[in-house]
Protein backbone atom coordinates (compact mmCIF):
# COMPACT_ATOMS: atom_id res chain seq x y z
CA UNK A 1 0.00 0.00 0.00
CA UNK A 2 1.35 3.60 -0.65
CA UNK A 3 0.09 4.66 2.91
CA UNK A 4 2.46 2.44 4.20
CA UNK A 5 5.71 3.75 2.57
CA UNK A 6 8.01 6.02 4.38
CA UNK A 7 9.06 9.41 3.19
CA UNK A 8 11.98 8.29 1.64
CA UNK A 9 10.82 4.81 0.32
CA UNK A 10 8.00 7.30 -1.89
CA UNK A 11 10.77 9.60 -2.71
CA UNK A 12 12.71 6.67 -4.63
CA UNK A 13 9.43 5.51 -5.93
CA UNK A 14 8.61 9.20 -7.07
CA UNK A 15 11.78 9.32 -8.19
CA UNK A 16 11.38 5.85 -10.36
CA UNK A 17 7.82 6.44 -11.52
CA UNK A 18 6.75 3.49 -10.19
CA UNK A 19 3.60 5.77 -9.27
CA UNK A 20 2.64 9.36 -9.64
CA UNK A 21 2.42 12.20 -6.75
CA UNK A 22 -1.56 12.20 -7.75
CA UNK A 23 -1.45 8.59 -6.81
CA UNK A 24 0.44 8.64 -3.27
CA UNK A 25 -2.08 12.07 -2.45
CA UNK A 26 -5.24 10.08 -3.72
CA UNK A 27 -4.63 7.12 -1.64
CA UNK A 28 -3.71 9.45 1.31
CA UNK A 29 -6.64 11.28 0.69
CA UNK A 30 -8.81 7.99 0.53
CA UNK A 31 -7.23 7.10 3.98
CA UNK A 32 -8.27 10.11 5.41
CA UNK A 33 -12.47 10.16 3.77
CA UNK A 34 -12.49 6.50 5.22
CA UNK A 35 -10.86 6.86 9.13
CA UNK A 36 -11.23 10.78 10.05
CA UNK A 37 -14.64 10.56 10.72
CA UNK A 38 -13.75 8.14 13.08
CA UNK A 39 -9.73 9.54 14.24
CA UNK A 40 -11.00 13.44 13.98
CA UNK A 41 -7.44 13.67 13.46
CA UNK A 42 -7.79 16.62 11.47
CA UNK A 43 -10.14 20.23 11.64
CA UNK A 44 -9.93 20.83 8.00
CA UNK A 45 -9.29 18.85 5.20
CA UNK A 46 -8.03 21.01 2.14
CA UNK A 47 -8.88 18.03 -0.54
CA UNK A 48 -8.79 20.41 -3.65
CA UNK A 49 -6.05 22.20 -3.01
CA UNK A 50 -3.80 18.95 -2.20
CA UNK A 51 -4.67 17.45 -5.47
CA UNK A 52 -3.17 20.89 -7.40
CA UNK A 53 0.10 20.64 -5.32
CA UNK A 54 0.48 16.92 -6.24
CA UNK A 55 -0.02 17.37 -9.95
CA UNK A 56 2.68 20.51 -10.18
CA UNK A 57 4.71 17.56 -8.31
CA UNK A 58 4.42 15.45 -10.45
CA UNK A 59 5.13 18.24 -13.31
CA UNK A 60 8.29 18.80 -11.50
CA UNK A 61 8.98 15.77 -11.42
CA UNK A 62 8.21 14.96 -15.04
CA UNK A 63 10.88 17.64 -15.66
CA UNK A 64 13.20 16.09 -13.63
CA UNK A 65 13.09 18.59 -10.50
CA UNK A 66 13.02 16.66 -7.02
CA UNK A 67 13.60 18.22 -4.29
CA UNK A 68 13.96 17.05 -0.68
CA UNK A 69 9.91 16.39 -0.42
CA UNK A 70 8.53 17.00 -4.00
CA UNK A 71 5.10 15.11 -3.88
CA UNK A 72 5.03 13.98 -0.29
CA UNK A 73 1.60 14.31 1.31
CA UNK A 74 2.15 15.91 4.99
CA UNK A 75 -0.25 16.62 8.00
CA UNK A 76 0.21 20.28 9.71
CA UNK A 77 -0.78 20.88 12.87
CA UNK A 78 -3.41 23.88 13.04
CA UNK A 79 -0.99 25.92 14.87
CA UNK A 80 0.46 27.02 11.95
CA UNK A 81 -0.83 29.49 9.32
CA UNK A 82 -1.12 28.69 6.13
CA UNK A 83 -2.05 31.10 3.62
CA UNK A 84 -6.10 31.33 2.24
CA UNK A 85 -6.47 27.84 4.20
CA UNK A 86 -8.48 28.66 7.80
CA UNK A 87 -6.16 27.88 10.92
CA UNK A 88 -8.02 27.65 14.32
CA UNK A 89 -4.96 26.98 16.44
CA UNK A 90 -7.75 24.41 17.89
CA UNK A 91 -10.14 27.09 19.77
CA UNK A 92 -12.88 29.18 18.99
CA UNK A 93 -11.80 32.47 19.12
CA UNK A 94 -9.99 31.80 15.57
CA UNK A 95 -13.26 29.59 14.12
CA UNK A 96 -13.09 32.50 11.29
CA UNK A 97 -9.63 33.28 10.65
CA UNK A 98 -8.14 32.76 7.30
CA UNK A 99 -4.55 33.98 7.53
CA UNK A 100 -3.25 36.00 4.97
CA UNK A 101 0.14 34.69 5.16
CA UNK A 102 2.02 31.23 5.49
CA UNK A 103 4.47 30.18 8.22
CA UNK A 104 7.89 30.61 7.50
CA UNK A 105 8.14 26.74 8.34
CA UNK A 106 4.84 25.32 6.00
CA UNK A 107 6.55 27.63 2.93
CA UNK A 108 10.07 26.21 3.28
CA UNK A 109 8.04 22.83 2.88
CA UNK A 110 6.25 24.38 -0.14
CA UNK A 111 9.47 25.32 -1.39
CA UNK A 112 10.77 21.43 -0.71
CA UNK A 113 7.38 20.34 -2.94
CA UNK A 114 6.00 19.14 -0.17
CA UNK A 115 1.58 18.28 -0.72
CA UNK A 116 -0.54 19.64 2.19
CA UNK A 117 -3.36 17.27 3.26
CA UNK A 118 -5.01 19.40 5.75
CA UNK A 119 -4.90 21.21 9.24
CA UNK A 120 -4.32 18.43 12.31
CA UNK A 121 -6.59 19.03 15.38
CA UNK A 122 -4.67 20.09 18.80
CA UNK A 123 -5.44 20.77 22.00
CA UNK A 124 -6.59 24.48 22.68
CA UNK A 125 -3.74 26.70 21.60
CA UNK A 126 -1.66 23.15 22.06
CA UNK A 127 -2.53 23.89 26.12
CA UNK A 128 -2.49 20.16 26.95
CA UNK A 129 -1.30 16.54 26.89
CA UNK A 130 -4.35 14.18 25.58
CA UNK A 131 -5.97 16.55 22.83
CA UNK A 132 -9.19 16.55 25.08
CA UNK A 133 -9.04 20.35 25.48
CA UNK A 134 -9.67 21.23 21.27
CA UNK A 135 -13.08 22.94 20.57
CA UNK A 136 -13.07 20.75 17.41
CA UNK A 137 -13.65 17.19 19.56
CA UNK A 138 -11.05 15.06 20.86
CA UNK A 139 -8.96 12.48 18.76
CA UNK A 140 -9.19 8.89 18.97
CA UNK A 141 -5.22 7.35 19.83
CA UNK A 142 -5.25 4.34 16.29
CA UNK A 143 -3.93 2.11 18.88
CA UNK A 144 -5.84 0.13 21.15
CA UNK A 145 -5.60 -1.76 24.22
CA UNK A 146 -4.83 -5.43 23.30
CA UNK A 147 -7.14 -6.92 26.50
CA UNK A 148 -9.84 -3.99 25.66
CA UNK A 149 -10.19 -3.06 22.13
CA UNK A 150 -12.92 -0.88 23.23
CA UNK A 151 -11.70 1.71 25.12
CA UNK A 152 -11.14 4.89 23.29
CA UNK A 153 -7.27 6.23 24.03
CA UNK A 154 -5.72 9.50 23.86
CA UNK A 155 -3.47 10.41 21.19
CA UNK A 156 -1.31 12.40 23.44
CA UNK A 157 -1.41 16.48 22.97
CA UNK A 158 -1.05 19.15 22.17
CA UNK A 159 -0.16 17.92 19.01
CA UNK A 160 -3.07 14.62 18.87
CA UNK A 161 -4.25 15.40 15.42
CA UNK A 162 -0.58 15.02 13.84
CA UNK A 163 0.42 11.86 15.97
CA UNK A 164 -2.87 10.05 15.28
CA UNK A 165 -2.70 10.94 11.35
CA UNK A 166 0.80 10.02 10.77
CA UNK A 167 0.02 6.79 12.80
CA UNK A 168 -2.95 5.68 11.32
CA UNK A 169 -1.19 6.33 7.95
CA UNK A 170 -3.25 9.53 7.10
CA UNK A 171 -0.42 11.32 6.30
CA UNK A 172 3.26 10.37 5.69
CA UNK A 173 4.44 12.67 8.50
CA UNK A 174 3.44 15.82 9.73
CA UNK A 175 4.30 19.03 11.38
CA UNK A 176 3.70 19.93 15.38
CA UNK A 177 4.76 22.24 18.08
CA UNK A 178 6.66 21.53 21.39
CA UNK A 179 6.01 23.78 24.09
CA UNK A 180 6.43 21.12 27.19
CA UNK A 181 6.52 17.88 25.40
CA UNK A 182 3.30 18.42 22.68
CA UNK A 183 5.80 16.39 19.74
CA UNK A 184 7.57 13.89 22.48
CA UNK A 185 4.72 12.96 24.44
CA UNK A 186 2.28 12.05 21.65
CA UNK A 187 5.06 10.71 19.49
CA UNK A 188 5.68 7.94 22.16
CA UNK A 189 1.60 7.74 22.50
CA UNK A 190 0.76 6.82 19.05
CA UNK A 191 4.43 5.11 18.38
CA UNK A 192 6.00 7.53 15.81
CA UNK A 193 9.07 9.39 15.82
CA UNK A 194 8.94 13.00 17.07
CA UNK A 195 11.71 15.37 17.45
CA UNK A 196 11.69 18.75 19.05
CA UNK A 197 14.94 20.60 17.90
CA UNK A 198 17.07 23.37 19.34
CA UNK A 199 15.58 26.22 19.98
CA UNK A 200 15.81 28.88 17.61
CA UNK A 201 16.56 25.82 14.84
CA UNK A 202 13.03 26.30 13.41
CA UNK A 203 11.29 29.59 13.22
CA UNK A 204 8.28 30.87 14.92
CA UNK A 205 7.48 33.18 12.78
CA UNK A 206 3.77 31.97 11.51
CA UNK A 207 3.04 29.94 14.36
CA UNK A 208 0.08 30.78 16.43
CA UNK A 209 2.04 31.70 19.96
CA UNK A 210 1.62 29.72 23.03
CA UNK A 211 5.03 30.60 25.44
CA UNK A 212 7.25 32.18 22.99
CA UNK A 213 10.24 31.28 25.26
CA UNK A 214 9.48 27.54 25.24
CA UNK A 215 7.50 27.05 21.38
CA UNK A 216 9.35 24.66 19.24
CA UNK A 217 7.92 23.63 15.84
CA UNK A 218 9.19 20.32 14.89
CA UNK A 219 7.97 16.85 13.01
CA UNK A 220 6.60 13.59 13.45
CA UNK A 221 7.54 10.72 10.74
CA UNK A 222 7.53 6.71 11.44
CA UNK A 223 10.99 6.64 11.17
CA UNK A 224 14.46 8.28 12.38
CA UNK A 225 15.63 8.69 8.93
CA UNK A 226 11.84 10.16 7.84
CA UNK A 227 12.11 12.80 10.71
CA UNK A 228 15.27 13.86 9.56
CA UNK A 229 14.45 14.51 5.73
CA UNK A 230 11.67 16.77 7.57
CA UNK A 231 13.36 18.70 9.89
CA UNK A 232 16.42 19.61 6.97
CA UNK A 233 13.62 21.19 5.41
CA UNK A 234 11.17 23.07 8.10
CA UNK A 235 14.50 24.19 10.08
CA UNK A 236 16.53 27.43 8.81
CA UNK A 237 17.84 30.71 9.86
CA UNK A 238 14.64 33.31 9.51
CA UNK A 239 15.07 37.19 9.59
CA UNK A 240 11.52 37.66 10.21
CA UNK A 241 12.18 35.35 13.92
CA UNK A 242 14.58 37.44 15.87
CA UNK A 243 15.39 34.36 18.29
CA UNK A 244 15.93 31.71 14.93
CA UNK A 245 19.87 31.23 14.49
CA UNK A 246 21.40 32.37 12.07
CA UNK A 247 23.40 28.74 11.46
CA UNK A 248 23.71 26.46 8.43
CA UNK A 249 21.12 23.61 8.83
CA UNK A 250 23.10 20.30 8.59
CA UNK A 251 22.95 16.89 6.55
CA UNK A 252 20.61 15.02 9.31
CA UNK A 253 19.42 12.26 6.75
CA UNK A 254 23.60 11.86 6.79
CA UNK A 255 23.65 12.20 10.79
CA UNK A 256 21.25 9.01 11.04
CA UNK A 257 23.96 7.00 9.49
CA UNK A 258 26.62 7.98 11.89
CA UNK A 259 26.40 4.87 14.51
CA UNK A 260 26.67 5.54 18.29
CA UNK A 261 30.65 3.80 18.51
CA UNK A 262 32.57 6.20 21.33
CA UNK A 263 29.35 8.61 22.24
CA UNK A 264 28.69 9.17 25.83
CA UNK A 265 25.37 8.82 26.83
CA UNK A 266 24.62 10.12 30.39
CA UNK A 267 21.68 8.54 32.14
CA UNK A 268 20.08 11.13 34.27
CA UNK A 269 19.78 9.24 37.93
CA UNK A 270 16.69 12.14 38.74
CA UNK A 271 14.77 10.58 35.98
CA UNK A 272 13.90 7.34 37.90
CA UNK A 273 10.90 8.57 39.52
CA UNK A 274 8.78 6.52 41.94
CA UNK A 275 6.19 5.97 40.65
CA UNK A 276 7.65 5.09 37.01
CA UNK A 277 5.48 1.79 35.95
CA UNK A 278 8.13 -0.97 35.81
CA UNK A 279 7.66 -1.97 32.10
CA UNK A 280 8.86 1.84 31.01
CA UNK A 281 11.70 1.50 34.16
CA UNK A 282 12.73 -1.92 31.98
CA UNK A 283 12.68 -0.62 28.57
CA UNK A 284 14.76 1.84 29.91
CA UNK A 285 17.20 -0.31 30.86
CA UNK A 286 16.94 -2.21 27.97
CA UNK A 287 17.80 1.12 25.77
CA UNK A 288 20.94 1.78 27.59
CA UNK A 289 21.80 -1.80 26.74
CA UNK A 290 21.15 -1.75 23.38
CA UNK A 291 23.16 1.57 23.48
CA UNK A 292 26.00 -0.04 24.92
CA UNK A 293 26.39 -2.69 22.49
CA UNK A 294 26.33 -0.40 19.83
CA UNK A 295 29.44 0.98 20.96
CA UNK A 296 28.43 3.54 23.26
CA UNK A 297 29.69 4.11 26.78
CA UNK A 298 27.13 4.59 29.35
CA UNK A 299 27.80 7.77 32.04
CA UNK A 300 25.40 8.34 35.06
CA UNK A 301 24.70 11.72 35.70
CA UNK A 302 22.96 14.13 37.59
CA UNK A 303 19.92 17.18 36.60
CA UNK A 304 19.24 18.25 40.47
CA UNK A 305 16.76 20.29 39.38
CA UNK A 306 14.55 17.89 37.16
CA UNK A 307 11.88 17.58 39.80
CA UNK A 308 11.72 21.50 40.11
CA UNK A 309 10.64 21.79 36.02
CA UNK A 310 7.07 20.89 35.83
CA UNK A 311 6.19 23.53 38.35
CA UNK A 312 8.52 26.27 36.59
CA UNK A 313 7.01 25.34 33.85
CA UNK A 314 3.36 25.92 35.36
CA UNK A 315 4.97 29.97 35.86
CA UNK A 316 6.75 30.75 32.93
CA UNK A 317 4.60 28.80 30.64
CA UNK A 318 0.95 30.29 31.62
CA UNK A 319 2.82 33.85 31.95
CA UNK A 320 3.80 34.17 28.75
CA UNK A 321 0.49 32.79 26.99
CA UNK A 322 -1.47 35.50 29.20
CA UNK A 323 0.66 37.70 27.36
CA UNK A 324 0.58 36.58 23.98
CA UNK A 325 -3.38 35.86 23.94
CA UNK A 326 -3.96 39.23 25.19
CA UNK A 327 -4.17 39.85 21.00
CA UNK A 328 -7.67 37.86 21.02
CA UNK A 329 -10.08 40.60 21.61
CA UNK A 330 -12.58 40.17 19.28
CA UNK A 331 -11.45 43.27 17.38
CA UNK A 332 -8.55 42.65 14.27
CA UNK A 333 -9.95 39.10 13.73
CA UNK A 334 -11.20 35.77 15.32
CA UNK A 335 -14.63 35.37 16.45
CA UNK A 336 -16.68 38.49 18.28
CA UNK A 337 -18.86 38.87 20.98
CA UNK A 338 -21.61 41.84 21.37
CA UNK A 339 -20.50 43.89 24.24
CA UNK A 340 -22.05 47.18 26.02
CA UNK A 341 -19.07 48.62 25.26
CA UNK A 342 -15.34 48.14 24.27
CA UNK A 343 -14.85 46.39 27.95
CA UNK A 344 -17.57 44.34 27.62
CA UNK A 345 -16.86 43.51 24.22
CA UNK A 346 -13.38 41.86 25.45
CA UNK A 347 -14.73 40.20 28.26
CA UNK A 348 -17.52 38.46 26.79
CA UNK A 349 -15.41 37.64 23.59
CA UNK A 350 -12.54 36.15 25.49
CA UNK A 351 -14.94 34.24 27.85
CA UNK A 352 -17.16 32.54 25.11
CA UNK A 353 -13.79 31.79 22.65
CA UNK A 354 -11.68 30.37 25.31
CA UNK A 355 -11.93 26.74 26.64
CA UNK A 356 -11.35 26.34 30.20
CA UNK A 357 -7.81 25.27 30.34
CA UNK A 358 -7.03 27.87 28.28
CA UNK A 359 -8.92 30.60 30.60
CA UNK A 360 -7.00 28.74 33.57
CA UNK A 361 -3.99 29.56 32.32
CA UNK A 362 -4.56 32.77 31.22
CA UNK A 363 -5.63 33.92 35.06
CA UNK A 364 -2.54 31.83 36.46
CA UNK A 365 -0.20 33.81 34.01
CA UNK A 366 -1.96 37.43 35.30
CA UNK A 367 -1.92 36.54 38.36
CA UNK A 368 1.81 35.56 38.95
CA UNK A 369 2.71 38.73 36.65
CA UNK A 370 0.72 40.65 38.71
CA UNK A 371 2.01 43.69 41.16
CA UNK A 372 3.20 42.12 44.18
CA UNK A 373 3.59 38.54 43.15
CA UNK A 374 5.98 38.89 40.06
CA UNK A 375 9.12 37.96 42.50
CA UNK A 376 7.63 35.90 44.44
CA UNK A 377 6.47 33.41 41.26
CA UNK A 378 7.88 34.83 37.70
CA UNK A 379 11.40 35.75 38.98
CA UNK A 380 11.72 32.74 41.02
CA UNK A 381 10.82 30.74 38.25
CA UNK A 382 13.14 32.24 35.77
CA UNK A 383 15.93 31.48 38.25
CA UNK A 384 15.11 28.31 38.74
CA UNK A 385 14.78 27.84 34.91
CA UNK A 386 18.36 29.12 34.94
CA UNK A 387 19.42 26.44 37.07
CA UNK A 388 17.84 23.95 34.97
CA UNK A 389 19.64 25.05 32.12
CA UNK A 390 23.04 25.20 33.72
CA UNK A 391 22.17 20.94 34.99
CA UNK A 392 22.30 20.38 31.38
CA UNK A 393 25.45 22.48 30.48
CA UNK A 394 27.21 20.70 33.67
CA UNK A 395 26.03 17.56 32.07
CA UNK A 396 27.04 18.00 28.55
CA UNK A 397 30.36 18.89 30.01
CA UNK A 398 30.94 14.63 30.38
CA UNK A 399 28.42 13.11 28.02
CA UNK A 400 27.31 13.80 24.42
CA UNK A 401 23.74 12.97 24.91
CA UNK A 402 21.03 11.78 26.97
CA UNK A 403 18.97 8.61 27.29
CA UNK A 404 15.46 9.19 29.56
CA UNK A 405 11.54 8.06 29.19
CA UNK A 406 9.80 9.96 27.00
CA UNK A 407 6.53 9.72 29.21
CA UNK A 408 5.59 8.25 32.85
CA UNK A 409 2.51 5.80 30.48
CA UNK A 410 1.41 4.82 27.85
CA UNK A 411 -1.86 6.08 26.58
CA UNK A 412 -4.62 6.63 28.70
CA UNK A 413 -8.04 6.39 27.83
CA UNK A 414 -10.56 9.62 27.13
CA UNK A 415 -11.52 11.00 30.17
CA UNK A 416 -8.71 9.61 32.12
CA UNK A 417 -6.45 12.28 34.05
CA UNK A 418 -9.36 14.41 33.94
CA UNK A 419 -10.19 15.73 37.25
CA UNK A 420 -7.39 17.31 38.46
CA UNK A 421 -5.30 19.62 36.05
CA UNK A 422 -1.99 18.53 38.01
CA UNK A 423 -2.81 14.66 37.36
CA UNK A 424 -2.59 16.09 33.45
CA UNK A 425 0.22 18.36 34.03
CA UNK A 426 2.48 15.24 35.29
CA UNK A 427 2.23 13.66 31.86
CA UNK A 428 5.11 16.04 30.87
CA UNK A 429 7.25 15.27 33.65
CA UNK A 430 10.32 13.91 31.49
CA UNK A 431 9.75 16.22 28.52
CA UNK A 432 9.67 19.57 30.03
CA UNK A 433 12.97 20.02 31.01
CA UNK A 434 14.71 20.29 27.53
CA UNK A 435 11.93 23.12 26.34
CA UNK A 436 12.97 25.22 29.29
CA UNK A 437 17.08 24.59 28.60
CA UNK A 438 16.07 24.88 24.60
CA UNK A 439 18.14 21.97 24.28
CA UNK A 440 17.44 19.21 21.04
CA UNK A 441 15.34 16.10 22.31
CA UNK A 442 13.53 13.29 20.12
CA UNK A 443 11.50 10.45 20.84
CA UNK A 444 11.66 7.41 19.53
CA UNK A 445 9.46 4.06 19.41
CA UNK A 446 11.09 1.66 21.48
CA UNK A 447 8.68 -1.35 22.79
CA UNK A 448 5.04 -2.07 23.87
CA UNK A 449 3.23 -2.46 27.39
CA UNK A 450 1.43 -5.28 28.70
CA UNK A 451 -1.11 -3.90 26.73
CA UNK A 452 0.69 -3.79 23.22
CA UNK A 453 0.63 0.19 23.61
CA UNK A 454 4.02 1.71 22.38
CA UNK A 455 6.24 3.10 24.59
CA UNK A 456 8.79 5.64 23.61
CA UNK A 457 12.75 6.35 24.78
CA UNK A 458 13.70 9.99 24.72
CA UNK A 459 17.44 11.10 23.51
CA UNK A 460 18.55 14.46 24.46
CA UNK A 461 21.50 16.19 23.34
CA UNK A 462 23.94 19.83 23.07
CA UNK A 463 22.13 22.69 21.90
CA UNK A 464 22.43 22.21 17.70
CA UNK A 465 23.49 18.79 18.11
CA UNK A 466 20.62 17.49 16.51
CA UNK A 467 23.05 15.58 14.40
CA UNK A 468 23.74 13.15 17.55
CA UNK A 469 20.35 12.80 18.61
CA UNK A 470 19.77 11.42 15.60
CA UNK A 471 22.66 9.30 15.50
CA UNK A 472 21.21 7.76 18.68
CA UNK A 473 17.42 7.69 18.01
CA UNK A 474 18.64 5.63 14.77
CA UNK A 475 20.71 3.35 16.57
CA UNK A 476 17.72 3.04 18.92
CA UNK A 477 15.39 2.18 16.53
CA UNK A 478 17.72 -0.56 14.57
CA UNK A 479 17.99 -2.13 18.03
CA UNK A 480 14.71 -2.34 18.98
CA UNK A 481 13.00 -3.26 15.31
CA UNK A 482 9.68 -1.98 16.04
CA UNK A 483 7.31 -3.45 13.61
CA UNK A 484 3.78 -3.32 15.86
CA UNK A 485 0.98 -1.67 13.98
CA UNK A 486 -1.79 0.73 15.24
CA UNK A 487 -5.09 -1.54 15.32
CA UNK A 488 -6.70 1.52 13.02
CA UNK A 489 -4.92 2.31 9.91
CA UNK A 490 -5.54 2.73 5.96
CA UNK A 491 -5.94 -0.63 4.42
CA UNK A 492 -5.57 -2.25 8.31
CA UNK B 1 -0.78 32.43 49.29
CA UNK B 2 -4.75 31.81 48.62
CA UNK B 3 -6.35 33.14 46.43
CA UNK B 4 -9.88 34.56 47.76
CA UNK B 5 -13.15 35.45 45.87
CA UNK B 6 -12.22 38.78 44.88
CA UNK B 7 -8.73 38.43 43.78
CA UNK B 8 -9.90 35.87 41.38
CA UNK B 9 -12.26 38.49 40.09
CA UNK B 10 -9.50 40.85 40.05
CA UNK B 11 -7.12 38.80 38.52
CA UNK B 12 -10.35 37.54 35.57
CA UNK B 13 -10.47 41.30 35.14
CA UNK B 14 -7.17 42.22 34.58
CA UNK B 15 -7.02 39.18 31.89
CA UNK B 16 -10.21 40.80 30.40
CA UNK B 17 -12.31 37.38 31.09
CA UNK B 18 -15.62 37.55 31.93
CA UNK B 19 -16.45 35.20 34.82
CA UNK B 20 -20.55 34.28 36.07
CA UNK B 21 -21.27 34.38 40.15
CA UNK B 22 -21.24 30.31 39.69
CA UNK B 23 -18.04 30.17 38.16
CA UNK B 24 -15.51 32.00 40.89
CA UNK B 25 -16.23 28.92 43.56
CA UNK B 26 -14.16 26.23 41.43
CA UNK B 27 -12.28 28.32 39.75
CA UNK B 28 -10.82 29.84 42.47
CA UNK B 29 -10.81 25.94 44.04
CA UNK B 30 -8.48 24.93 40.86
CA UNK B 31 -6.07 28.23 41.14
CA UNK B 32 -5.49 27.70 44.29
CA UNK B 33 -4.41 23.48 43.61
CA UNK B 34 -2.04 24.49 41.05
CA UNK B 35 -0.47 27.37 43.03
CA UNK B 36 -0.37 25.00 46.23
CA UNK B 37 1.47 22.78 44.04
CA UNK B 38 3.96 25.51 42.59
CA UNK B 39 4.86 26.42 46.67
CA UNK B 40 7.41 22.99 46.34
CA UNK B 41 9.36 25.88 44.50
CA UNK B 42 10.39 27.63 47.65
CA UNK B 43 12.69 24.50 48.82
CA UNK B 44 15.37 25.78 45.97
CA UNK B 45 17.72 27.80 46.89
CA UNK B 46 18.27 30.51 43.86
CA UNK B 47 20.72 32.80 46.12
CA UNK B 48 23.14 34.62 43.42
CA UNK B 49 21.47 33.22 40.36
CA UNK B 50 20.39 35.68 37.40
CA UNK B 51 16.97 34.69 35.96
CA UNK B 52 17.09 33.55 32.49
CA UNK B 53 14.43 34.93 30.72
CA UNK B 54 14.83 32.52 27.18
CA UNK B 55 15.75 29.36 26.16
CA UNK B 56 18.68 30.41 24.53
CA UNK B 57 21.37 32.64 26.06
CA UNK B 58 21.43 34.53 22.33
CA UNK B 59 22.47 38.16 21.95
CA UNK B 60 19.47 39.79 20.19
CA UNK B 61 19.61 40.28 16.55
CA UNK B 62 19.36 43.78 15.55
CA UNK B 63 18.25 45.11 11.76
CA UNK B 64 17.95 48.33 9.60
CA UNK B 65 15.36 50.48 11.02
CA UNK B 66 13.26 50.39 7.92
CA UNK B 67 9.72 49.41 6.28
CA UNK B 68 9.81 45.88 5.31
CA UNK B 69 6.41 45.25 5.07
CA UNK B 70 2.59 46.31 4.61
CA UNK B 71 0.53 48.55 2.31
CA UNK B 72 -1.93 45.91 1.86
CA UNK B 73 -4.70 47.20 3.90
CA UNK B 74 -7.58 44.76 2.22
CA UNK B 75 -5.13 42.06 3.33
CA UNK B 76 -4.68 43.15 7.23
CA UNK B 77 -8.60 43.54 7.66
CA UNK B 78 -9.34 40.59 5.70
CA UNK B 79 -10.35 39.07 9.20
CA UNK B 80 -12.12 41.47 10.87
CA UNK B 81 -15.46 40.86 12.52
CA UNK B 82 -16.67 43.99 11.44
CA UNK B 83 -14.99 47.22 9.70
CA UNK B 84 -15.52 50.07 7.68
CA UNK B 85 -13.57 50.79 4.81
CA UNK B 86 -9.62 50.95 6.08
CA UNK B 87 -11.16 51.05 9.72
CA UNK B 88 -11.88 48.46 12.38
CA UNK B 89 -15.41 48.47 14.11
CA UNK B 90 -16.13 48.84 17.79
CA UNK B 91 -18.41 49.95 20.18
CA UNK B 92 -18.17 53.82 20.85
CA UNK B 93 -15.17 54.69 23.32
CA UNK B 94 -15.51 58.34 23.32
CA UNK B 95 -19.04 60.32 23.95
Amino acid sequence: MLTDLTIAAARDGLRAKEFSAVDLTMAHLHAIEALNPRLNAFITVSHARAVDQARAADVALAAGEQRALTGIPLAIKDLFCTEGVRTTAGSKILAPFVPPYESTVTANLLRDGAVFLGKANLDEFAMGSSNMTSAYGPVENPWKRRQDDTAVLVPGGSSGGSAAAVSARLAMGATGTDTGGSIRQPASFCGLVGVKPTYGRCSRWGVVAFASSLDHPGPFARTVQDSAILLGSMAGHDPKDSTSAALAVPDFEAACRRGVKGLRIGIPREYRSDGMPVEIDALWQQGIGWLRAAGAEIVDVSLPHTRYGLATYYIVAPAEASSNLARYDGVRFGAREKGLDLRDLYERTRAEGFGAEVRRRILIGTYVLSAGYYDAYYLRAQKIRALILKDFTDAFGKVDALLAPTAPSAAFAQGENMDDPIQMYLNDLFTVPANLAGVPAASVPAGLDANGLPLGLQVIGKPFDEETVFAVSAAIEQAASFTALPSLRAGG
Amino acid sequence: MSLDHATVRRIASLARIRLEDHEVEPLCHELNGILGWIEQLNEVDITGIAPLTGAANMAASLRADVVTDGGYPDKVLANAPERIGDFYVVPKVVE
